[in-house]
């Protein structure tokens, strides 16, 4: 994008000023050199998002934005309900609740090269990855709806995982108000046999080592140390919440035209908050959440039995969980009053700060744990949510890398064998059903990690605490 | 019959420029199908959604029937290939051939195809589902019919 096109407010905040029907400025946080490299669709779809009903402050866009359907992907939008605001399936996206968990291990890295390809291959056995795969779990009709209802909290009861997992899971592994009766025939049917399963695209399974601590205390208070292998997964609600996409994103881009709501493009399909397709996406997308969260869980639990099978002493807990495709309910500031508004994550991190009462009491001092993926060459980040971050963006950071090259571009560019080849001579393992999905998903096919986590901290949205550096990595 | 989608150019263009294509969306893929109807510019368009999962052949082994409607012809081609995700997804199955039959806003299909192996399918994505963004349903000067739009994976 030509940064001309914005007022230039400070280093890492370009600002589109309000003009024909939009209701807020848009604001994107980035370096001069992420704004150029954007696509000129992330001007246009933060500039269309501030045209939608009842939104407050402003449309945001994160360091990792790029186009993405109605909403940029990076993209962040709070809506008052008291003042006409809408919920948007296309805000939220087609990967309900998609999101990141990392597990800290307490196993020294250099311990893993002597065991890295027979890990590898025990990964890749039990964490079913890819279009084909289906897990071990088949859910009746009562499991399905006590799973929409209970989330990680359900899949625990059913012996997957540990009870102190759930509170370092974001709304303590349940998400309340969730209503299965909203949710499809064909939704459930297409996730009846997907619980722990890993998925495709950019989802994926990693073993990674801390490479680098930039904050000791909060690192500390993490459980991170240098050297130290953790694990890491990157999934969301499967065909569950890409059916509830669907069949929401048709019923709304309807529900708009007869409503009045003014979309600019049929992906914004959206409903006032006060409707009733408005309350019933609500309880079908917090159902979905909970399918994320307990299909993380489970997911966490495979990978628990598998390390522990070659590390029998090894700890391993739960570091945090966080959701980056989303529409949750949170008091913010607005003008010196606290309001309770429906903040849209798309491909965006909720980065409470620290202090914040959601946090559990052994994270509170540092801040909520912001989990970023990057590519399976490059790394990923662990930061920390910022205080400043409230004003800046409603508490909330970039989510990934992004991705500088479409699929089209990589598999021009790129071999999926040669890629895998190269990333093993780095010390890095790759297992996937499918070479051209490894071309798909090529390090050189996303952004800088670096440069994003970077304009994220220089922006106030969240601090860097570490760098991961993968070992194995699973991709569906 | 069996489809065999080729490899390099990531299209298939038969006579007077019908057939599929991709077309790059920075996070997913764009599907684009052209024919001398409607019908058969979303039956290519679907092959595009078979491509863009596998490079393998796709044997027609068993058959599926859907239907969809909805109000308009854009609407509809979302429709149609959301119901062919959805079969792919809850059958685990790849398919090969289609054929497809529009009247007013309504629309048959058959699926032609087979379950999906892993090994020799190699499937590079899982659709999760067709959007609304660059979504056009429309005839060019010379008659023939385009759909297109991006597909989530």
């Amino acid at each position: 994008m030509d940064p001309d096109r914005f007022t230039h407010v400070d280093e890492m905040t370009w600002r589109i000023e309000p003009k024909g029907a939009m209701r807020v400025p848009a604001i994107i946080y980035a370096d001069e050199a992420l704004i150029r490299d954007m696509d000129d669709k992330v001007h246009e779809q933060a500039t269309n998002v501030a045209t939608l009903p009842g939104i407050v402050r402003a449309s945001y866009a994160m360091p990792d934005a790029h186009w993405g359907y109605g909403f940029p992907i990076g993209g962040v939008a709070a809506f008052d309900p008291d003042h006409g605001g809408v919920v948007s399936a296309g805000g939220v996206g087609f990967d309900i609740s998609c999101g990141v968990r990392t597990m800290v291990t307490g196993v020294a890295a250099d311990k893993i090269p002597p065991l890295q390809k027979a890990l590898a291959d025990s990964f890749f056995r039990q964490i079913p990855a890819g279009l084909g795969s289906t897990g071990a779990i088949e859910l009746d009709t009562d499991e399905m709806t006590a799973m929409l209802s209970g989330g990680a909290q359900w899949a625990f009861e059913r012996g997957w995982g540990e009870a102190r997992d759930l509170e370092r899971i974001e709304e303590n592994g349940r998400m309340a108000g969730a209503d299965p009766a909203c949710v499809s025939e064909r939704a459930r049917e297409r996730q009846r046999r997907e619980m722990g399963t890993l998925g495709s695209g950019n989802h994926y399974f990693e073993l990674q080592a801390v490479a680098e601590i930039f904050d000791e205390a909060v690192a500390g208070v993490f459980g991170l140390k240098l050297g130290e292998v953790v694990i890491t997964i990157h999934c969301g609600s499967r065909g569950l919440g890409h059916q509830i996409g669907t069949d929401f994103l048709k019923e709304m881009v309807v529900a708009a035209a007869e409503t009045g709501i003014d979309i600019p493009d049929r992906e914004l399909a959206c409903a006032p908050i006060n409707s009733d397709i408005g309350q019933r996406y609500l309880g079908a997308m917090r159902a979905a959440v909970n399918c994320a969260l307990a299909n993380r869980q489970i997911l966490g639990h495979h990978a628990r039995r598998v390390f522990n099978h070659f590390f029998p002493s090894a700890d391993i807990s739960l570091l945090f969980d966080v959701s980056h495709n989303t529409c949750k309910v949170e008091e913010h500031p607005v003008d010196g009053k606290s309001r309770s508004l429906f903040v849209h994550r798309k491909g965006a991190t909720r980065a409470f700060g620290p202090g914040h009462p959601s946090l559990p009491a052994a994270l509170r001092t540092a801040g909520q744990p912001v989990l970023i993926g990057g590519s399976m060459g490059t790394g990923s980040y662990i930061l920390v949510g910022e205080t400043s971050s409230e004003a800046k963006a409603f508490s909330s950071a970039c989510h990934g890398a992004g991705r500088s090259l479409s699929r089209h571009a990589a598999l021009k560019r790129w071999s999926g064998r040669k890629v895998v080849d190269e990333l093993a001579e780095q010390g890095i393992l790759i297992r996937s059903p499918s070479m051209r999905g490894v071309a798909e998903e090529a390090p050189g096919a996303y952004k800088d990690v670096s440069s994003v986590v970077m304009a994220a901290e220089r922006a106030g949205l969240a601090r860097r605490v570490a760098r991961l550096r993968p070992l194995i990595c699973i991709k569906g | 019959m069996e489809i065999r989608p080729p490899r390099a150019d990531r299209q298939a263009k038969g006579a007077r420029g019908m057939g599929w294509s991709h077309f790059p969306h920075d996070a997913d893929i764009g599907i684009k199908g052209v024919g001398r109807s409607p019908a058969e510019a979303f039956e290519q368009a679907a092959l595009a959604l078979t491509a863009a999962v596998t490079e393998a052949a796709v044997e027609s082994k068993a058959e599926v029937a859907v239907r969809c409607q909805a109000s308009d012809l854009e609407l509809l081609f979302v429709e149609w290939l959301n119901a062919v995700i959805y079969e792919m997804a809850v059958r685990k199955m790849l398919f090969g051939q289609f054929q497809v039959r529009i009247e007013g806003k309504r629309l048959e299909g058959l699926l032609r195809g087979e379950p999906v192996e892993v090994v020799r399918h190699a499937p590079a994505c899982e659709p999760k589902g067709a959007t609304y963004t660059a979504l056009k349903v429309e005839k060019d000067r010379d008659g023939l019919w385009s759909a297109a739009c991006v597909v989530d994976v």
